[in-house]
């Protein structure tokens, strides 16, 4: 809320002003507070302050727990303070909170030295998404091998893929960076400039993080705006030489990330 | 009450008397003890069958559209009362009340059927940023008439009869012409809302505004209580060196919360009483211990012994 104070200038009242002193240290404690003491109302003020802040940072931190390894604790919660004083939630359901910190995290010039930061942070998200997204019954291995044996009809084939499933396509070892977090690879073999192309799918209850074949990624990517099979295999082996449809397909039978194939 | 002088409500019966017309369907937890439902709790629930007489969740932790929470959820519900807790309507905010985020409750609502809806007598967001904490209001007229219409508005909204949350606040307010519980009796007055007694939050409230907490009790509506809240609290210092306590929910009840909850149930009877402890999530089988201690206040309520 604003007023016109008495000098006609714009002047924060109320909630405005709270909510602008909770997200900036550095100003003053809203005005017209008191404690009973007569002490500070500062102090008592910088409790909300720090809900406010603390409860984000650990939003943040559960959300994205491999980006925090990465950098260590000290400097991702100040990375995520950053980002919650330029980038405060939109919405009260928090899961959906930092849709934004992987581009933030772009643009953060401390982290620069660690360049593939953002993209992992990618991976992350697509998890949270994935895990809330909506659920769907995947296509059975069995519906999936009749389909790909329909050969004729099979370029000119749509097909859905499950409301959780989400592709990215990265110029780092995201993948490998993550399954070393996860403690199934060991970081030591890591190549992070290893360009990788990830599915990350929740066909049931279990997010479902997978390492593509080269042009695999590009594939469902085309298939996922309904590109028909035939020219999303075309445009993959366009862009990734080595190509190899039927070992990207071989790999996407049983991770259900496959709704239907629409003929 | 004589705070109640200061806002002339002789002058403006209006104004803030509810609006609500067709009779609001009115739900009951059962008398007993539950627990809020964790996610790292989910598998141990539906392998145990523990022995809460109720779980209670955020809402907002339930508003994706499928997955683990909506899937273990649904299995607890078919075994368990619900209570459905929102910490984000922001109630107490200057703006109206969000009304695509009074869809998602209504949704919500409308999908598990609870015993129970409840929110906090607090603001959350404000100017499209939403803070995720429970932030306090003032206890003036102005505030009083626009949390009445907000809960006017939720009750219609949803069609059932909400339970108002006391909070916990660190800061008083220059302009304050009302105590909070004058200020929630008035608002229950005029929406014909339940009360959610956090008795932590009572306990929190009255120490860090030197007030006496019974006496804070006393001065409540008590027979729209719907349920109790119970909590740990950490504690810290003002800039005077005097405690100042928060409501932390990360540690067990402390005993003296547990007899003033003693003290609020000779009062309200037998009522239906929630632990919660949402940070630093113990093992279940440790909340579980926690519920049992306050069943034990309850079972021998009217003997007044707390075991």
């Amino acid at each position: 809320m604003f007023d016109i104070g008495d000098r006609g200038r714009l002047r924060m009242t109320g909630q405005a002003e709270f909510a602008a002193a909770l997200l900036d240290a550095e100003r003053p404690c809203p005005a017209g507070l008191t404690a009973w003491n007569g002490s500070d109302p500062g102090t008592r003020f910088a409790v909300y302050r720090n809900n406010v802040v603390t409860s984000l940072i650990e939003a943040l931190t559960d959300s994205f727990p491999v980006t925090r390894e990465l950098v260590g604790n000290a400097f991702f919660r100040a990375m995520a303070h950053a980002f919650i004083a330029s980038t405060p939630p939109r919405s009260p359901i928090l899961a959906v909170y930092g849709e934004a910190f992987p581009d933030f995290i772009d643009h953060f010039e401390p982290a620069g030295s660690v360049p593939y930061l953002a993209d992992l942070a990618r991976l992350e998200l697509h998890r949270v998404s994935a895990y809330h997204a909506a659920d769907a019954q995947p296509l059975a291995e069995e519906g999936f091998r009749q389909a790909l044996a329909r050969a004729a009809a099979l370029p000119g084939a749509r097909l859905r893929l499950h409301p959780s499933a989400a592709v990215q396509c990265s110029s780092y070892a995201v993948f490998s960076l993550w399954a070393a977090h996860q403690g199934t690879l060991g970081i030591g073999t890591v190549d992070p400039y290893q360009a990788e192309e990830v599915l990350i799918v929740r066909p049931h209850l279990e997010v479902l993080v997978i390492l593509l074949r080269s042009g695999g990624g590009r594939f469902l990517q085309q298939l996922g705006d309904g590109v028909p099979f035939g020219e999303s295999a075309l445009t993959a082996s366009e862009e990734a030489p080595g190509f190899d449809l039927g070992g990207v397909l071989a790999d996407l039978i049983g991770t259900g990330a496959i709704v239907a194939f629409d003929f | 009450m004589h705070g109640m002088e200061h806002l002339s409500l002789q002058q403006t019966p209006a104004l803030g008397i509810s609006t609500t017309s067709a009779p609001l369907q009115s739900f009951r937890l059962p008398i007993g003890v539950g627990v809020g439902l964790k996610a790292q709790h989910y598998e141990a629930v539906l392998a145990r069958s523990p022995a809460a007489d109720f779980f209670e969740i955020h809402a907002e932790n339930y508003m994706g559209a499928g997955g683990p929470p909506h899937h273990y959820l649904s299995r607890i519900r078919e075994a368990y009362p619900l209570s459905v807790h929102g910490v984000g309507l922001s109630i107490g905010a200057e703006a109206d009340i969000d009304e695509a985020h009074l869809d998602r409750l209504a949704a919500l609502l409308q999908r598990y059927q609870p015993a129970s809806f409840s929110e906090h007598l607090a603001w959350s967001s404000h100017g499209g940023a939403c803070f995720n904490d429970l932030l306090p209001v003032p206890y003036d007229l102005n505030t009083l008439l626009r949390v009445c219409t907000h809960i006017d508005r939720v009750q219609e909204r949803l069609q059932r009869r909400m339970l108002l949350e006391n909070p916990a606040t660190y800061v008083e307010f220059a302009n304050n012409t009302l105590s909070e519980p004058e200020f929630i009796a008035e608002v229950q007055r005029r929406t014909g809302c339940g009360l959610l007694l956090d008795v932590t939050n009572v306990f929190v409230s009255c120490t860090n505004h030197h007030k006496d907490p019974q006496a804070y009790i006393d001065a409540l509506p008590l027979s729209p209580v719907g349920e109790i809240h119970l909590a740990g609290f950490a504690a810290d210092r003002d800039a005077a060196g005097v405690p100042l306590l928060i409501d932390a929910h990360g540690s067990r009840v402390a005993d003296t919360v547990r007899d003033l909850y003693r003290y609020a149930l000779e009062r309200t009877g037998p009522a239906a009483t929630l632990i919660e402890w949402d940070n630093d999530i113990p093992s279940f089988e440790r909340l579980i211990e926690e519920a049992q201690r306050a069943r034990q206040c309850l079972t021998s309520a009217t003997g007044g012994v707390c075991a």
